[in-house]
């Protein structure tokens, strides 16, 4: 249109009419899936395009088909020890990753583990952002007193390391696994508390807030239809990261010995036991379920800064 | 500016009995009952749990506990150890030297080499070597100090014998530090996450200086490069590291946790961890309160420093 307008495109002069048509064709190299210029689709283009947050994805999905599909594939008793097992047995004879000194197959015992330490830190921190969602949101809708209660709880929650609380809770607790996703969601919560209450501070003054205000609409109406939804982009960031971070502290618990209880077992409990047997040099205890909780986090990590880059560009198309 | 400080001293002595009520609140959530029994042992008889009620004061009711607790605290009364059987305060008179030796150099060997890195990353940004440390942060991010420590003590410790696995149970400071070697594994591994999170920011810090109008306007004048960036870019892009500083202090004493666990390094982490095991309530007290002190002085200082690196910040008290 703009061609046909003034006449002179890139060529500096006048097009004839069969250039202009040859403009208007899509031409394969241009034909992308994602066509259109939505806010939403620049952003899943922009996502896409960002290589290391496909790879992060598909780390995630790789591993959760290896913990979950995995088993279904590879057979290994994991819950009942038989003392005829060879224990702590290098990789070989038909154990593909050794054994572990109570004589489970130590391949199994990484999907095993995986399956606990995955679901734990995915819904840890589905929890986390749901509680933090909330007591951001109205502590940055009402403001004033419960603003002021409110934050000064998360500060002097977050004055206190989050993993002192967390063994506290653990040591006094026995978490099992489900138990242990409300404990660390307990824990976790303050970061996007914090991060929501900011953008719910940001969008109350926003011209659509106070017109649904005057049209005499509640203030729970408020918050749940517009001020969430539009702040859906910096909980869904947040909330990968999080789930890294819950990751990592379900590991450190474990590594403590106050996680998940055998026969359950994760990935930190497994660096655990590998870690009474590092001086024996029994490398095959050690390195696995490392590399599994580095992969993991490392993929969460990327797919949180290529979501936090859409949004980026979302916002620059407002 | 005075009563900015005020106002912020009189928030964080508030944090501090916040922090306070909270360890108390998780320590009696549990029955009198398992405590009792976790601090005389499992077959203690009814009788001995008794007196043992009667000579804490357990049978008070709470707002009575925490008063005197409040109390002792405030005359800096830590009371006495029951798994230790010493004065609290001569633990910790003890321990946090070398916690503090341990957290000091991990800190200013995280910022020696990661400020460089930052800068490094920024002169050649986009190239190989940027894209190569990047992942190498990415990576040590991700990866957790047990994960990392053990690695360390199996490769160089193990297999080539450089360093010492574990620490020297030295009782005081001058014996901990007879054997420096001892200490470069701990240092390292409680560094590693500093420096990778200090030097993801110190790049994208300078990059935003360096994009700035005023490194431009330097340019145009003739400047030499090597001088914009290390007199120019550099103190402006320093000041968000500052900040970072003191905010980073509770997850590095938090890191120290686990990193002492590894190396049963006789410090503040350690007497924590051991603490909660056995359910020792004037340790884990005094252990929260100092750490909270050491973050809430942190984020302070971090603010103070902050307001004297850019004098364009202002400090009005709210």
């Amino acid at each position: 249109m703009n061609a046909a307008d003034d006449g002179a495109g890139a060529a500096g002069r006048a097009l004839r009419p069969d250039e202009i048509r040859q403009m208007w064709q899509t031409r394969p190299e241009n034909d992308v899936e994602l066509s259109g210029t939505g806010a939403t689709r620049l952003a899943a283009r922009s996502f896409t395009e960002h290589r290391l947050a496909l790879a992060g994805l598909v780390i995630i999905v790789l591993m959760l088909l290896f913990c979950f599909v995995g088993p279904l594939i590879y057979h290994t008793n994991q819950l009942i020890t038989n003392l005829n097992n060879p224990i702590t047995q290098p990789p070989g004879h038909g154990h593909l990753l050794g054994t572990d000194p109570n004589g489970f197959d130590e391949l199994g015992r990484l999907m095993f583990g995986g399956q606990s330490s995955l679901e734990v830190g995915i819904t840890a921190a589905i929890v986390a952002t749901a509680i933090g969602v909330i007591v951001g949101s109205v502590a940055g809708f009402f403001g004033g007193v419960v603003d002021a209660v409110l934050m000064r709880v998360v500060d002097t929650l977050l004055a206190i390391p989050l993993l002192l609380l967390l063994i506290v809770l653990s040591v006094q607790f026995n978490p099992g696994k489900y138990a242990m996703i409300l404990v660390i969601g307990c824990v976790a919560w303050l970061v996007p508390a914090r991060l929501v209450r900011g953008e719910t501070l940001t969008l109350r003054t926003r011209e659509y807030v106070q017109a649904v205000r005057v049209m005499g609409g509640g203030s729970r109406k408020i918050i749940l239809r517009h001020i969430i939804p539009n702040a859906i982009g910096t909980i869904a960031v947040n909330a990968t990261f999080q789930v890294a971070d819950a990751i990592l502290l379900l590991a450190a618990l474990g590594y403590l010995g106050v996680g998940i209880q055998p026969p359950q077992t994760d990935w930190g409990s497994m660096l655990s036991v590998g870690a009474s047997y590092v001086e024996a040099g029994a490398w095959w205890l050690i390195w696995p379920p490392a590399v599994c909780i580095v992969i993991v986090v490392v993929a969460f990590n990327f797919v949180g800064d290529g979501l936090r880059d859409a949004l980026e560009v979302r916002l620059q198309r407002r | 500016m005075v009563k900015y400080l005020l106002s912020r001293i009189a928030q964080a002595i508030a944090v501090l009995f916040g922090v306070s009520l909270v360890v108390f609140l998780l320590f009696h959530l549990q029955s009198p009952q398992a405590l009792a029994q976790s601090v005389i042992g499992d077959r203690a008889t009814p009788a001995q749990i008794q007196s043992f009620f009667q000579q804490e004061g357990f049978g008070r009711p709470l707002w009575d506990q925490y008063y005197l607790e409040v109390d002792h605290l405030v005359h800096l009364d830590f009371g006495h150890s029951w798994t230790f059987n010493e004065p609290v305060s001569t633990l910790i008179a003890q321990k946090l030297p070398k916690t503090l030796v341990l957290v000091g150099c991990a800190t200013v060997l995280a910022l020696v080499v990661a400020i460089p890195l930052g800068i490094f990353q920024t002169v050649r940004r986009n190239r190989p070597a940027d894209y190569a440390l990047t992942t190498l942060s990415f990576v040590f991010y991700a990866m957790p100090s047990f994960v990392l420590g053990n690695l360390l003590i199996l490769y160089l410790a193990v297999a080539h014998h450089l360093f010492p696995p574990l620490v020297p149970a030295a009782p005081s400071i001058g014996q901990l530090l007879s054997d420096p070697r001892a200490l470069v594994l701990p240092v390292v591994t409680l560094s590693a996450i500093t420096m990778a999170s200090f030097s993801r920011y110190m790049r994208s810090s300078m990059m935003d200086a360096m994009a700035a109008d005023f490194v431009r306007t330097a340019r145009a004048k003739g400047i030499r490069k090597r001088r914009i960036l290390f007199v120019h870019a550099f103190r402006n892009a320093i000041l968000p590291i500052i900040t970072l500083i003191g905010l980073a202090m509770p997850s590095i004493v938090g890191g120290a946790v686990i990193t002492e666990t590894v190396f049963n390094f006789p410090g503040m982490g350690l007497l924590t961890f051991e603490a909660i095991q056995r359910n020792d309530l004037s340790v884990i007290v005094a252990v929260t309160v100092v750490f909270a002190v050491a973050a809430v002085a942190g984020s302070l200082i971090a603010d103070l420093l902050y307001s004297v690196a850019d004098p364009r910040i202002r400090y009005v008290s709210d």
